[in-house]
């Protein structure tokens, strides 16, 4: 017959071989979606799906520097030849023209579906006469070259038309032939990857094909002339690149140093190596019993919910240090009865805490407090259940040394320290005060992994470039792709006249390429049949110098446009064209959206607010400020951690309150909460740290993790005294879990920094100012 | 779209100069008598001449050259249009449509926009790094004659001739690869 050790360790084992496989087939992600909210509203799923997969997420900006003027020259030339050819680029623009042969082409064949211009009015006798004139006029202008190969095909000038429509705006500057910086000390280039914004892969690849090519055109400068020449590049996809690398490494950087501190403390505790790989099961369950929660709820684990496994650690740990150091001597049962209920309620606050988080809208908190809770709850069943059977009845821990039973001693007497700590407490609460102002005020970029020389970076290249930071966009939605392009045309109508008033500088728009079959429709139905069109052209240009009789190209090419019919999306295939459709056309869940990129009307203005509202109002389509989106968002994920967090110190203290059932004693292990919340946001401000959304998570946590060790304390305060076994084990316990929390806080993540500098010092903090005030003083 | 901008950067040679040259039997003597230039008003007419069309097109207006690299263009008649290159921006505005380019953007876009603007600053050296260069005549009726040397201008431009009489330059003529021609006559306003 099995014995129960083997039965229970059978079991466990294979809930544990079933979460490696659950967490094996799970996605990890170290994406942007950690901080986009889970409820978005339509202007931040705007925001949402532009930085995932917006155009915009797909631009690499990139600048040569070094050498002179024409060795940057020939090696941007090099570059974009080469990068056209890996075909890994939707687009590399340099300055230098592309073939844009394909693109007038195309505009030349679908000339009347596109052409602004063309209604019934045009095509009359009177229209026909005052447009070709109007053309032959031209010849003399500096559009002439442009209009006369064309001149036969097009008299009427839809070419023009819609070239017109194009006007490109802000260019950069040019030096040798490409395009350079301000200063002109730098060759620029924009490229525009194929792989998605989100595609985090596609993007690596992307940039190792920009290196490569790089590399490429610097070797093959004759001479050694590229040794000079060094490449910056920036851009979405790069940061995101960077943010995964940099999770990636932290996670396990974070998770050893967590280990390895945890294991030394424990080895040193118990020595003994059987205990310290038993004291591990609870821990290990509790990891890999987050890790599979999450992926099972989510789908998608973020490489910062594992790093943050490294916290999880050094509280999980916990429980299993009690027991042995307390059923040690004890005995089991005795431990179960008189230790297990108060590791029981630490672990109802650790839960309420974490628990709480699971209401956030910010998906990336929200799946840290799953985490954090189904790894806490099964760290404590593992130990209730699963060790004890495990460990059988030999578990000899080393008897406290001498420094405990000096610490106990101590202990009694730290209730001398109140008038100084709360002092101290004063002066935290009152520099608190005075910076109240000053303590929180960054945003949401605060979380980001980006750094600030990165940014700064960044900003400089898009200048330089005068790329599209698409800050402010229109968006238009519709039930159908029809639908949509049509509500796009009635804006553009609306947005025209602000362009023209100059309120705006201009706006893109993917009707240019792509017209309504309902308004492409209404322009071919503007054109004569062939006869009908012979005889208005031959009435129209008696006087002309341009004959009728020249202008058979022009009477085949309205016949083949009405028979061509409108233009479909698929017509664009393979063109520049289709990528700017794409990247404003996007098919949602329940339609079809249209993004309308705006310009400002000069670099240093504002967005006219209050004018494009009042133009758009009535049409349905939304302006949407980008930055103003992000800050919107950010102060939604704060206000809402503030009602969390104050909701969970809430439950807890409900908590306490019921399980002590004494106001004193509530009071006691209360104020020791506040005053080390107090001290610890007071160090990191004035420690010159940029307060923000997870140092307010932080503060929870330090409520939650931090009452555990006031409750022992507590248990003396209850007429239990304390003894030097569980003394020890409340020390071992807090050291631990303030080096779980304390490695965080050597992360470069601001997420998992910002909890960590805020736990960490905290958790031993609580211990102190239990000891202080919760702790009965032995009067001598 | 940018190419054929480019192209039309052509169009701004056949239209221009409010010079004051001085005649000079050599290229050297011309190019010095050039640079002296201090830019002035000018009245312009444009023929056009187009194989397709059976009259030339034609257009008048004003023109302001001031050295060494702003030059304005205004059409007046048969409708009111404007150019002005100004360094290597060109702009262009016709029926409150505004359009601004780049020419450094592309050689053969450079090399149209040196023709005129080297001629009149008298920059021989900018001129003969698109350019060869042939001067006929004298001092009271000097001839130079522009040969685009690379292949991208060659293939649109046959040549670019531009004649005076003493302090005056009185025509630019393009003659086109195709066989079709742009003659530019200018008159001084005021110097």
């Amino acid at each position: 017959m099995m014995s129960s050790r083997l039965r229970v360790f059978l079991l466990w084992l294979l809930l544990m071989c079933a979460g490696v496989a659950v967490v094996a087939n799970s996605r990890f992600s170290t994406d942007i979606s950690f901080f986009l909210p889970s409820r978005p509203t339509p202007e931040q799923q705007v925001l949402v799906s532009q930085l995932q997969d917006g155009s915009v997420s797909r631009l690499l900006m990139l600048a040569v520097e070094g050498g002179d003027e024409s060795q940057r020259a020939v090696a941007s030339r090099a570059m974009r030849k080469g990068l056209l050819a890996g075909g890994q680029f939707l687009s590399v623009q340099n300055g230098e023209a592309a073939a844009t042969d394909g693109e007038r082409d195309f505009f030349l064949r679908y000339r009347y579906q596109l052409s602004p211009a063309v209604n019934d009015q045009r095509f009359s006798e009177a229209g026909l006469r005052e447009a070709v004139g109007d053309t032959i006029q031209s010849l003399a202008s500096p559009m002439g070259l442009l209009i006369k190969p064309f001149l036969a095909q097009d008299p009427t000038g839809e070419l023009l038309a819609v070239l017109e429509q194009l006007n490109p705006g802000a260019q950069p500057e040019m030096r040798a032939g490409v395009w350079a910086s301000r200063d002109g000390e730098r060759a620029m280039m924009l490229l525009e990857t194929r792989a998605q914004g989100s595609d985090i892969d596609g993007q690596a690849q992307s940039i190792e094909r920009v290196r490569e090519a790089f590399d490429a055109a610097k070797a093959g400068m004759a001479d050694g002339g590229g040794a000079g020449l060094s490449m910056q590049l920036s851009g979405p996809g790069v940061f995101a690149v960077k943010s995964r690398e940099s999770i990636k490494a932290e996670v396990s950087k974070l998770l050893l140093i967590s280990t390895l501190g945890i294991v030394g403390v424990l080895l040193w505790a118990y020595r003994s190596p059987r205990l310290l790989a038993l004291g591990l099961l609870p821990m290990l369950s509790g990891a890999l019993a987050g890790a599979v929660v999450v992926s099972l709820v989510y789908g998608t684990v973020f490489g910062i919910t594992v790093g943050f496994g490294s916290a999880l650690i050094g509280e999980a740990v916990d429980y299993a240090i009690y027991f042995f150091v307390q059923s040690g001597r004890l005995g089991l049962a005795h431990w179960r009865r008189s230790f297990w209920p108060t590791i029981r309620l630490g672990v109802m606050t650790s839960a309420l805490g974490f628990g709480a988080l699971l209401f956030s809208g910010f998906p990336g908190l929200a799946q840290l407090g799953l985490y954090a809770l189904s790894g806490v709850v099964t760290a404590a069943l593992v130990t209730r259940f699963v060790l004890p059977t495990l460990a059988g009845q030999v578990h000899s821990v080393p008897e406290p040394g001498r420094w405990v039973h000096s610490v106990l001693a101590l202990l009694g007497q730290a209730y001398r320290l109140r008038i100084g700590v709360l002092a101290l407490a004063m002066a935290a609460g009152s520099y608190l005060w005075l910076e109240r102002d000053d303590l929180w005020g960054a945003n949401l970029s605060a979380l980001s992994t980006v750094t600030e020389a990165e940014g700064a970076n960044d900003g400089r290249l898009r200048a330089d470039l005068a790329a599209p930071d698409a800050r402010y966009l229109v968006l238009v939605t519709g039930a159908s792709q029809e639908a949509a392009l049509q509500a796009a045309e009635e804006v553009g109508d609306r947005l025209d006249g602000l362009v023209h008033e100059g309120v705006i500088g201009g706006y893109d728009t993917p009707v240019r390429f792509l017209p309504s079959a309902e308004r492409q429709n209404r322009r071919l139905a503007a054109l004569p049949e062939p006869s009908v069109l012979q005889a208005r052209l031959a009435a129209a240009l008696v006087d002309s110098p341009l004959s009728a009789s020249k202008l058979g190209p022009f009477i085949d090419g309205v016949a083949s446009a009405r028979s061509a019919g409108a233009l479909q999306r698929k017509d664009l295939d393979g063109t520049a064209m289709a990528l700017a459709v794409d990247a404003m056309l996007t098919r949602s869940v329940k339609g079809w959206n249209v993004m309308l990129p705006l310009r400002l009307p000069s670099d240093e203005s504002d967005m006219p607010v209050a004018r494009l509202e009042a133009a758009l109002a009535g049409s349905g389509a939304v302006f949407v400020d980008m930055k103003g989106e992000f800050d919107t968002l950010y102060g939604g994920y704060v206000s809402e951690a503030v009602s969390l967090s104050l909701a969970g110190c809430a439950l807890i203290v409900l908590l306490l309150g019921l399980t002590l059932r004494s106001p004193i004693r509530l009071m006691r292990v209360l104020l020791t909460l506040v005053l080390t919340v107090a001290v610890v946001i007071a160090g990191l401000h004035a420690s010159g740290e940029k307060l923000h959304l997870l140092h307010l998570v932080g503060m929870l946590l330090i409520v939650a993790v931090g009452s555990n060790y006031a409750l022992f304390f507590d248990r003396a305060a209850g007429g239990e005294p304390l003894d030097a076994a569980t003394l020890m084990s409340l020390c071992v316990a807090t050291l631990t879990t303030a080096i779980g929390f304390g490695t965080l806080a050597a992360s470069r993540v601001p997420v998992l920094n910002a909890i960590g500098t805020t736990v960490g010092p905290g958790a031993l903090l609580a211990l102190l100012l239990a000891a202080v005030f919760v702790y009965p003083p032995q009067r001598r | 779209m940018k190419r054929f901008l480019r192209l039309a950067v052509l169009g701004l040679g056949l239209g221009l100069v409010a010079s004051m040259a001085h005649a000079a039997y050599s290229l050297d003597q011309l190019m010095a008598d050039l640079a002296q230039n201090k830019g002035g008003r000018a009245r312009f007419v444009e023929k056009r001449f187009v194989a397709l069309l059976d009259k030339p097109v034609v257009a008048s207006g004003e023109m302001l050259y001031t050295p060494p690299d702003r030059l304005e263009k205004r059409t007046l008649l048969p409708k009111p249009e404007s150019m002005v290159l100004d360094k290597d921006k060109l702009i262009m505005e016709r029926d409150k449509r505004r359009m601004s380019i780049n020419v450094s953007s592309r050689p053969e876009a450079q090399a149209f926009v040196e023709s005129i603007r080297s001629t009149l600053s008298g920059n021989r050296q900018a001129l003969e790094a698109h350019y060869r260069l042939e001067i006929q005549g004298e001092r009271t009726g000097w001839t130079l004659t522009l040969l685009p040397t690379e292949p991208e201008i060659a293939a649109l431009l046959q040549r670019v001739t531009v004649s005076g009489s003493q302090k005056q330059v009185q025509r630019i003529e393009y003659l086109q690869v195709d066989g079709d021609r742009s003659e530019l006559t200018i008159e001084v306003i005021e110097p």
